[in-house]
């Protein structure tokens, strides 16, 4: 087995939530990534699916290292970051790179396009000529002529935008790129371009992308692996493929069933109730348990660990810790909720 | 003569006719809503395509005459239950809005006023338009609250928007606009700011309370995928024409104008994994700027001269009442059917 790109072990960030005219009050705290572990292979895609509010872009910002995680740590080709020396650090950055949601946002609309995509050389400090090569190259490899160099981003349509976005990210040729919804403000007949580009950039480079979006259909069709999170905690991971035609976890299925187009029977299909509780007020036990049809004592006081149920599939679920309920699939409701 | 019922039936609720609507700016005239016609009959349920700027939302806004300053309706006729609406005074409109036509809009926390209650907001309406004192209107929030699902609707008449969540400010906001019992609801992206989950829950719940009312839905998205249970027609617009219209089942899967054939295959579908994805090129046009003749053609693959020049190409009828404008539709126009809309 090769070694792998980025290993996220036991990652942990709480948000303490004050009060007070000093805010020195300690209310509460929001767990918005709690003991994440997973791993991303070069040149394949791990998707990290989930509803607004479950810790996405909390561990986006966690890897991108623009903020510290409170426990655990992340590992790049086997050296964790958290033991780095600011200079090693600066390198780190330098791989792990990021596309946003917000075309509009994500551009300074004051600098020209060949100072946005160059900017991230000059902090690294790579020669001028370097500099206009790599622009070039990049912008050809996004679709943009070289003349867009010279233009502002107010000249340029959302599509044409999140290109200029992209060849920013590739210009310091990371082996891992974290796309933050890459589409999901797009026009739909925009975004299967962006999605075309984006897979023909991996198979060129062979970049590594951590997908982040809400959009289950869009994840299958991109990536190799899919991680489930809900409120803070991944509760599945597992082939992309085998995952969204076979969930194991119910809070999996209802995403699968809620993406399944009309006239398709969902694989699995079980009511939805509810809403995602709000980050300060997480439910004990397994989060998803006021939610889940299937739901047992032990689901509201004992929290159900990651572990491995089939091949390449790990859920974390009480309905497959006694191994018997795995073979049966998907499991039959309890007497008193069906 | 028809007997009274047979008219009911046939007669639509709301017919939109040849809609124009202009935006006048300083940079020139915007071509927002360019020769629109439609009909919604009672108890239907009208899915309304297109991405943004495509104009859907300014057919809904004319209808409501609720145009933003600048916009203005130039030409055609808005026939709700036989009255223009397009030509009638504002004080009439009024009467309509609200009571007869309800809406509901994308940002349920937008729509809802942060420093009044659920009940006074859910309430005024009733007031308003049906002449219910207040202490009854209140009594009749908590039976629509009710209806909406919220838990505990006695407690909520007195929250304010902030203490609720996303998918119950868009309940909230539906409990106001089917307080007077409106014959159509315009409902315009209502679930695009609500999670993937909370969106199916309330697509169930619009569902539930058309079956309960028989109002007559306008459902304004613009994604094609979500559309696909719950519409009886759908009218998919592109560069403030309506492009395609006819029975849901048909236009999504014999789709017959090549935007919507191309926006379809390139959307990916779960449960059918494909190496590459067919795009549509290029980008949708600016309304201020639009191209000569059809306003597809530069994207499309199957673009002829004729597309290219003059005027977009006029509304084809084909069989089973589908509408298209398109010239390679041409052939199939149903001259007899032509003129029942």
């Amino acid at each position: 087995m090769t070694e792998a790109l980025l290993e996220v072990c036991d990652l942990v960030k709480y948000f303490p939530v004050t009060r007070g005219v000093l805010r020195g009050k300690q209310i509460g705290t929001v767990k918005a990534v709690d003991g994440l572990s997973f791993t991303i292979q070069p040149g394949e895609t791990f998707a990290i699916v989930g509803e607004s509010g479950c810790g996405k872009t909390t561990l986006a910002n966690l890897i991108l290292s623009l903020m510290p995680p409170t426990r655990g740590d992340i590992l790049l080709r086997g050296q964790p970051i958290s033991r780095l020396s600011p200079e090693a650090l600066m390198l780190y950055r330098k791989s792990v790179t990021a596309v946003f949601q917000d075309p509009y946002g994500a551009l300074n609309p004051r600098m020209r396009i060949g100072d946005i995509v160059t900017e991230p050389m000059a902090i690294h400090g790579y020669p001028r000529h370097t500099r206009q090569q790599r622009l070039q190259e990049v912008l050809r490899a996004v679709g943009l002529s070289a003349e867009s160099a010279q233009r502002f981003p107010h000249e340029f349509s959302g599509g044409q935008r999140q290109r200029i976005g992209i060849a920013r990210a590739l210009a310091l040729q990371p082996p891992l790129v974290i796309l933050d919804e890459p589409v999901s403000s797009l026009d739909v007949s925009i975004r299967s371009q962006i999605l075309n580009l984006l897979k023909d950039l991996q198979a060129e480079r062979g970049i590594s992308y951590l997908l982040i979006s809400h959009d289950l259909a869009t994840v299958e069709h991109m990536s190799d692996w899919i991680g489930v999170m809900y409120l803070g905690k991944l509760v599945e991971i597992g082939h992309a493929k085998a995952v969204c035609s076979q969930p194991r976890h119910p809070y999996t299925a209802t995403l699968v069933a809620a993406a399944t187009p009309p006239g398709r029977t969902p694989p699995w299909t079980l009511p939805i109730v509810g809403e995602v509780p709000h980050g300060l007020d997480i439910p004990s036990g397994c989060a998803f348990h006021p939610r889940c049809p299937y739901a047992q004592p032990t689901c509201r006081t004992l929290t159900p660990a990651l572990s491995t149920v089939a091949a390449q599939r790990q859920v974390a679920c009480h309905l497959y810790t006694n191994a018997t309920s795995a073979d049966t699939w998907p499991p039959p409701l309890p007497p008193a909720a069906a | 003569m028809l007997p009274d019922a047979q008219y009911a039936n046939n007669t639509p609720l709301l017919a939109v006719r040849d809609l124009r609507t202009h935006i006048f700016t300083r940079r020139g005239v915007v071509k927002a809503v360019n020769g629109v016609s439609f009909q919604v009959r009672a108890g239907e349920t009208l899915g309304l395509v297109g991405e943004s700027g495509s104009g859907k939302t300014m057919t809904c806004l004319s209808i409501l005459r609720l145009l933003p300053r600048g916009a203005r309706i130039v030409s055609g006729e808005i026939l709700w239950q036989g009255t223009n609406l397009a030509a009638v005074s504002a004080a009439t409109v009024e009467r309509v809005r609200g009571k007869q036509i309800g809406m509901v809009l994308q940002n349920a926390l937008a729509a809802l006023d942060p420093v009044f209650t659920i009940g006074t907001q859910v309430g005024e309406p009733l007031v308003m338009h049906q002449n219910m004192s207040w202490r009854a209107a209140l009594r009749r929030v908590v039976e629509l609250l009710r209806m909406v699902k919220v838990v505990a609707p006695e407690l909520r008449v007195h929250s304010y928007p902030h203490e609720l969540s996303g998918g119950m400010r868009q309940r909230v906001s539906s409990a106001a606009a089917i307080g007077c019992a409106p014959a159509l609801l315009i409902a315009d992206e209502p679930t695009t700011a609500l999670d993937v989950t909370t969106q199916r829950q309330y697509l169930d719940l619009l569902l539930e309370l058309q079956q309960a009312t028989g109002m007559a839905i306008m459902f304004v998205t613009h994604d094609i995928s979500l559309v696909g249970n719950m519409c009886d027609q759908l009218a998919v617009f592109y560069g403030g024409l309506l492009v395609e219209y006819g029975p849901r089942q048909q236009v999504l899967s014999q789709p017959s104008h090549p935007y919507t054939a191309a926006l379809l295959q390139s959307i990916p579908q779960l449960g059918e994994p494909r190496d590459r994805l067919p795009s549509i090129a290029g980008e949708p046009p600016d309304l201020g700027r639009l191209p000569a003749g059809c306003p597809f053609h530069p994207r499309c693959d199957a673009a002829l001269d004729g597309c290219r020049t003059g005027e977009p190409p006029p509304v084809f009828t084909l069989a089973q009442g589908r509408q298209v404008r398109c010239w390679l539709r041409e052939h199939e126009h149903d001259r007899s059917a032509a003129g029942s809309l």
